[in-house]
């Protein structure tokens, strides 16, 4: 993990995003002595493999009949740990700028900068970001009282939280900021949690006790004004409509993918993904890769399969694009003892 | 071939030959159902695919098993008669099922 003290690491190559395919670019991009850097929103690897999947079986991975979306990513993260990538997590990739020297800094939302000579972005169907709950009119209150994430918990002292979710993000700031805030209600649609039944249980110990308020039902509506939250209006399960006091909301209503910054990087784009050739899956930018399900070119196929044979063509285009005068020397991973000594076998 | 009838928010009606096997929200793709999204492509890693089962066959639908549930926690006006039509299968059993497609997906 980066310290946050916007020192410019440098680096040969940064990926962004460190889905399946950004994790193999590391494999390839090592086998030709490149260094790199991954950068993902998420606090973990695997894209959407362990976002969305984690334990829904692939079947159409060659030579591995059948693996679940974690069990990819944990089988990557092996592979590619010989060549000691360096990953910045929780990390939005903000802006992409090339210097006079050809080489690039990549900025991320935490103002950190890491120079390098070549980026590949393997950015996916785009960052991760908190899905908006289909609440008419909530976009109004964004930024002032409804939050999505906590980033300082500062922000939540003596308010009267109202938290909504049955997940892990749920239940976890339930239990964090219950100390101080004013009030904490948790509003989930049923009396399940898919939260951690440890969490849970805690939870229900202290709605036992008083200290916190537990709400079944939907929120329908908000009121407020000047983007100032007074209350919610909830549907509980018996189709009631009540009105619970909040003046900060949380709902954790898992994640979508969006584009996000990467559209004003004066990439050409189409129709949202970024056009690249099918030799080099280069960008119109020299020495700016897309490879995996943020590219596009004619005959695109949609599959972790695919990225995966992007990644080795790329590696040898960015390659080259390092160093021009290098001959690349094609070998096997069978019979290379080079490569071998590279992979430590 | 089971007949499916979708209801569209706004009252149209699309009826559907759907194939044994198939689920109902493919057969809602397929046929260009509005209001049914299925971003995921029935993975049950979305919830944008939630429908209605019209009362008279919520029995025969059978109800969600958990992994179904904790997705709907993520959609819409979510009643007692919501399922994610991905995890809907035809059968013959279903021939003449009547589905509604919410206001909105999540
Ligand atoms: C339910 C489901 C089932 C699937 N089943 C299969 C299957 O059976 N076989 C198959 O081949 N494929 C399958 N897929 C598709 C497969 O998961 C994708 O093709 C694959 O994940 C693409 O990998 P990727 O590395 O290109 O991108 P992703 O996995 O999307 O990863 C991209 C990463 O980049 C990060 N990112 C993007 N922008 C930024 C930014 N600006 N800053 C920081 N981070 C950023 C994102 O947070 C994300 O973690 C399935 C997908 C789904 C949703
Ligand atoms: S299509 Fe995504 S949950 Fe049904």
């Amino acid at each position: 993990m980066s310290d946050k003290s916007n020192s410019i690491a440098e680096t040969d190559v940064v990926i962004i995003g460190a889905g399946p395919v950004g994790l193999f670019a590391v494999f390839e991009l090592g086998l030709l002595d490149l260094k790199c850097h991954l950068i993902d929103i998420l606090d973990r690897p695997g894209g959407q493999c362990a976002e969305l999947y984690p334990e829904k079986p692939i079947y159409d991975i060659p030579a591995w009949p059948e693996i679940s979306g974690q069990g990819l990513t944990d089988r990557l993260m092996e592979q590619i740990a010989p060549f000691d990538p360096v990953f910045h997590f929780n990390r939005m990739v903000a802006g992409v700028e090339k210097q006079d020297d050809g080489s690039f800094i990549v900025t991320t939302d935490e103002d950190e900068k890491i120079k390098a000579k070549v980026v590949v972005i393997a950015a996916g169907g785009g960052s991760f970001q908190p899905k908006r709950p289909p609440v008419p009119g909530i976009e109004a209150f964004e930024d002032t009282s409804v939050f999505y994430s906590v980033r300082r918990t500062e922000e939540f002292k003596g308010h009267d939280l109202l938290i909504i979710g049955g997940g892990d993000s749920a239940l976890d700031w339930t239990l964090n900021l219950l100390p101080i805030a004013n009030s904490v209600t948790l509003l989930h649609r049923r009396d399940a949690f898919r939260a951690a039944p440890d969490s849970v249980n805690k939870m229900k110990a202290l709605v036992e006790k008083g200290d916190m308020s537990l709400q079944l039902g939907q929120v329908t509506g908000l009121n407020g004004s000047d983007g100032q939250i007074e209350s919610a209006n909830v549907k509980t399960s018996d189709g009631d409509i009540v009105d619970v006091k909040c003046t900060r909301i949380l709902p954790f209503f898992g994640l979508t993918m969006k584009l996000g910054p990467i559209a004003d990087w004066g990439l050409n784009l189409n129709e949202n993904l970024v056009s690249v050739d099918t030799e080099k899956f280069a960008t119109n930018e020299p020495g700016i890769f897309a490879i995996g399900d943020i590219n596009t070119y004619p005959g695109k196929l949609k599959l972790i399969l695919s990225g995966f044979h992007e990644a080795a063509l790329m590696a040898h285009a960015a390659k080259k694009h390092i160093d021009p005068d290098e001959r690349i020397v094609f070998q096997y991973t069978t019979s290379s003892t080079k490569l071998q000594k590279k992979l430590g076998v | 071939m089971p007949k499916i009838t979708y209801l569209a928010h706004d009252g149209t009606k699309f009826e559907v030959d759907a194939e044994n096997g198939s689920t109902v929200m493919e057969n809602a793709i397929k046929n260009s159902v509005p209001g049914i999204e299925a971003e995921c492509g029935g993975a049950c890693a979305c919830a944008t695919c939630h429908v209605y089962v019209d009362e008279a066959w919520t029995e025969k639908t059978g109800s969600p098993e958990a992994m179904e549930e904790d997705m709907l926690d993520f959609a819409y006006d979510v009643q007692p008669t919501s399922r994610l039509s991905c995890q809907i299968k035809v059968t013959d059993d279903l021939d003449g099922l009547v589905v509604k497609v919410p206001e909105r997906q999540a």
